[in-house]
């Protein structure tokens, strides 16, 4: 499993690529040789995987060249190519280079939601990681009731985001909240949970731990349970303690499996775009705008409706994570993980 | 997460195309051999809850005096509606033939082609009878892009009852405000309520120091000018000094919970909170407890954003002189008064504050005085994303964050960059 998720996800855009351009270069063109003699050989294996093939592309292939395409031009809302009634106004963006990231680049804007960015994914992904992996430890075992706590834990997961996003924004009210009132009722003074920059911070990480946290819960558990108590016994008898036990035998057991979800964590962290933007719309002022609600702005709330830096930004951010998941497998590789 | 906006865009796609499908009539015609309309024309209204029915009701009967066109209602929520008609017009398909049209998007929407000029068609009927402030936000580029249909502005609200208690008078001025501080502090009641999260309630400062956003004339960034700074010295002030509380995120829920709970003895609002106020703990027995008035002053003037909504037709439409003669009825004088009778909504036609029912209306008798002194904003295409960056900047200037020089300051080189493709200075 670690194997799959690891790849689809990390160099997904060159390897549809690839894989659609060779195959419609076959179709097209009678290459003698060995190409020819693989299709004639595999050209079963070859049908099969057209379909998906074939709707990787569509999917996600032609939004994210488009996207590529886009970022290279000067491209708006006034110079696209519209369609008013029997009218067609041609595009007259025009290819520009990479002027759109030198501008973003040398902007203090990017940096400083690219910190921010950094910060919010490390902290929600090592405390979500860390209750998670406590969480499972404490249900890997037997005691009473462990269904219920099971499904009491899982429940964040079932509810959709947007719903928990709003309760928590009622939670978090500073006037009328409950925290507050809670706070208050004990003769401490009220905190002001989004309306000051750095509780606003803390505020939309502890949401959004909370939203992780069944996940990574359920995959360590599974993880957990893969691990043959024999193991465990045997540490046991050769006398060691508890910790060494979890650190020398339950840690290694789950390491695949927590390395992927890390990863996958990350990635979802640093485009979680619900909870940031329901819960503060990035503000107080910008103070919780990470790189993907900005990304959002741009494209969506100015007017002209600017799509070429809008796709620059989605570009780098998709950049970025590429560049991530690279070294975080080749650290993993070397540590002896087997990707 | 690729995947998931992957299927997104196919979803939204296959939308689209339904919405295509159901959108075209497949009648083009414009008008039959003797002359009389007919076809399909579909008007998108943005109206909220409470309001949509009475325009469905209305926009319907336009069928019963053209018996040959087809009405066909769709009630597209405000905050997405901007962005689904833009992907709609641009796209060739979806579209509807009539849509209601902020005042601020009127020029937005223009700009980019969608629009039909209105001049000398049927649309534009008794023009000198609206209001001017109303009118001006229909033009763009020398040309009438849309008709007025509502008006409206921001005022000062204020509960009667705490007012008298604390023995103050309606104030006239923010310093006014501020100096009642005392006398409501002994009721445990705090003056104001600075709403801190919406840059359009920032406007009445802004103006009161004798600002404004831009000088559309001059072509000048006007917003990190003296005044702009004095803007926010203010309401930087009026929260230091107790006078106003504020929230930088939820201001809505909590100015409407505080002023209907009787903890805040006043606030600026529009036309459209009286309802929820008047249901509120303070006001639900007596209604009459609830006073409004015009905006308090600044050091330098007195002005509230003038706002409201138009009616626009689409360029692409395929039934365009239906589209003109309903936008014609819909903004009729007969229209306005209805309107006014069952939503209390202001019209923009001088002769309907003639009528009697809409003279005695309560909301109209607030609301008028404080229209007339309302400020045009400067109806540009880029004039809604004005916005974005006095809301940073207010944030930031309320929670201690930035100066109020430094925040004019970011607000103007952020104006700059949205206005760039334009030779502003």
């Amino acid at each position: 499993m670690a194997v799959e998720t690891g790849q689809s996800v990390a160099p997904a855009a060159g390897g549809d690529a690839r894989g659609r351009g060779r195959g419609t270069g076959e179709k097209s063109s009678k290459v003698p040789g060995p190409l020819r003699r693989a299709m004639a050989t595999h050209w079963y294996a070859w049908a099969m995987v057209a379909p998906v093939v074939i709707v990787i592309g569509v999917i996600i292939g032609y939004p994210l060249f488009r996207g590529v395409w886009l970022s290279l031009t000067d491209a708006d809302e006034a110079n696209v190519a519209r369609t008013i009634g029997v009218n067609e106004i041609e595009a007259t963006y025009e290819f520009i280079g990479l002027e759109n990231y030198r501008a973003i680049l040398t902007d203090n804007v990017f940096w400083d939601r690219l910190g921010w960015t950094v910060l919010w994914t490390v902290g929600c992904v090592s405390v979500t990681f860390l209750l998670g992996l406590v969480l499972a430890t404490m249900l890997n075992r037997k005691l009473r009731g462990r269904a219920v706590y099971r499904i009491a834990i899982i429940l964040p997961w079932g509810i959709p985001a947007f719903v928990s996003v709003f309760a928590w924004q009622m939670l978090f009210n500073e006037k009328n909240g409950i925290l507050n009132r809670i706070l208050e009722g004990g003769g401490i003074e009220g905190v002001p949970w989004l309306g000051d920059p750095t509780w606003a911070k803390i505020s939309v990480i502890a949401v959004n731990v909370w939203l992780g946290v069944p996940f990574m819960l359920v995959a360590l558990l599974g993880a957990l349970q893969s691990i043959p108590s024999e193991l465990l016994e045997a540490a046991e008898v050769d006398g060691a303690n508890a910790w060494q036990r979890f650190r020398n035998v339950t840690l290694p057991g789950i390491r695949s499996v927590s390395s992927t979800v890390v990863l996958l964590s990350t990635i979802w962290t640093f485009n979680m775009f619900p909870v940031i933007y329901l819960l503060t719309r990035g503000g107080p002022g910008d103070s919780t705008e990470i790189l993907v609600t900005y990304a959002y702005r741009l494209s969506f709330l100015n007017s002209p409706r600017d799509f070429a830096t809008s796709a620059a930004w989605g570009v780098l951010i998709l950049l970025l994570l590429m560049l991530f998941a690279v070294f975080y497998r080749r650290s993993l590789r070397k540590q002896g993980e087997v990707w | 997460m690729r995947r998931g906006i992957g299927t997104t865009a196919l979803v939204a796609a296959i939308a689209l195309a339904a919405t295509a499908c159901g959108g075209e009539s497949g009648d083009g015609e414009k008008k039959n051999a003797n002359g009389e309309l007919s076809g399909t024309v579909e008007f998108w209204d943005t109206s909220g809850d409470a309001e949509k029915g009475f325009y469905k009701k209305v926009a319907e009967e336009f069928e019963d005096e053209h018996p040959g066109v087809e009405v066909k209602y769709v009630n597209v929520p405000f905050g997405e509606a901007s962005n689904k008609f833009k992907n709609a017009a641009g796209g060739g398909s979806g579209a509807p033939d009539v849509m209601r049209t902020e005042v601020a998007w009127v020029a937005d929407f223009a700009s980019l082609g969608y629009l039909a000029p209105l001049d000398d068609t049927a649309a534009v009927d008794d023009k000198d009878d609206y209001l001017p402030q109303a009118w001006g936000s229909t033009q763009y580029d020398g040309k009438t892009y849309a008709v007025p249909q509502v008006i409206d502005t921001l005022a000062l609200f204020y509960n009667k009852g705490l007012l008298e208690k604390a023995g103050v008078e309606v104030p006239q001025s923010i310093e006014e405000i501020k100096d009642s501080t005392k006398a409501f502090e002994k009721n445990d009641v705090t003056p104001f309520y600075l709403r801190g999260d919406d840059p359009y309630w920032f406007l009445p400062f802004l103006y009161g120091e004798g600002g404004d956003m831009l000088d559309a004339e001059a072509k000048k960034i006007t917003v990190d000018d003296e005044p702009g700074v004095k803007a926010f010295e203010v309401i930087k002030d009026l929260v230091d000094s107790e006078a106003a509380t504020t929230d930088t995120t939820n201001g809505w829920e909590n100015m409407q919970k505080s002023f209907k709970d009787g903890k805040v003895a006043m606030m600026i609002n529009g036309p459209w909170a009286i309802e929820d106020t008047l249901a509120g703990k303070q006001f639900k027995d007596d209604e009459d407890n609830l006073g409004v008035a015009a905006v308090p002053a600044g050091s330098a003037g007195q002005g509230a954003p003038q706002g409201g909504h138009n009616y626009s037709v689409y360029a692409g439409s395929d039934n365009l002189d239906a589209s003109y003669e309903f936008v014609k009825y819909m903004s009729s004088a007969e229209v306005q008064k209805r309107t006014t009778e069952e939503l209390s909504l202001l019209p923009t036609r001088a002769s309907v504050y003639e009528e009697k029912t809409v003279e005695d209306n309560q909301m109209v008798q607030f609301f008028k005085p404080a229209v007339d002194k309302a400020v045009e904003r400067p109806w540009i295409a880029e004039g809604n994303s004005l916005f974005e960056p006095l809301r940073v900047q207010m944030a930031d200037v309320l929670t201690g964050k930035t100066k109020p020089e430094a925040a004019a300051e970011k607000a103007g080189e952020e104006y700059a960059k949205l206005l760039k493709d334009g030779d502003w200075k």
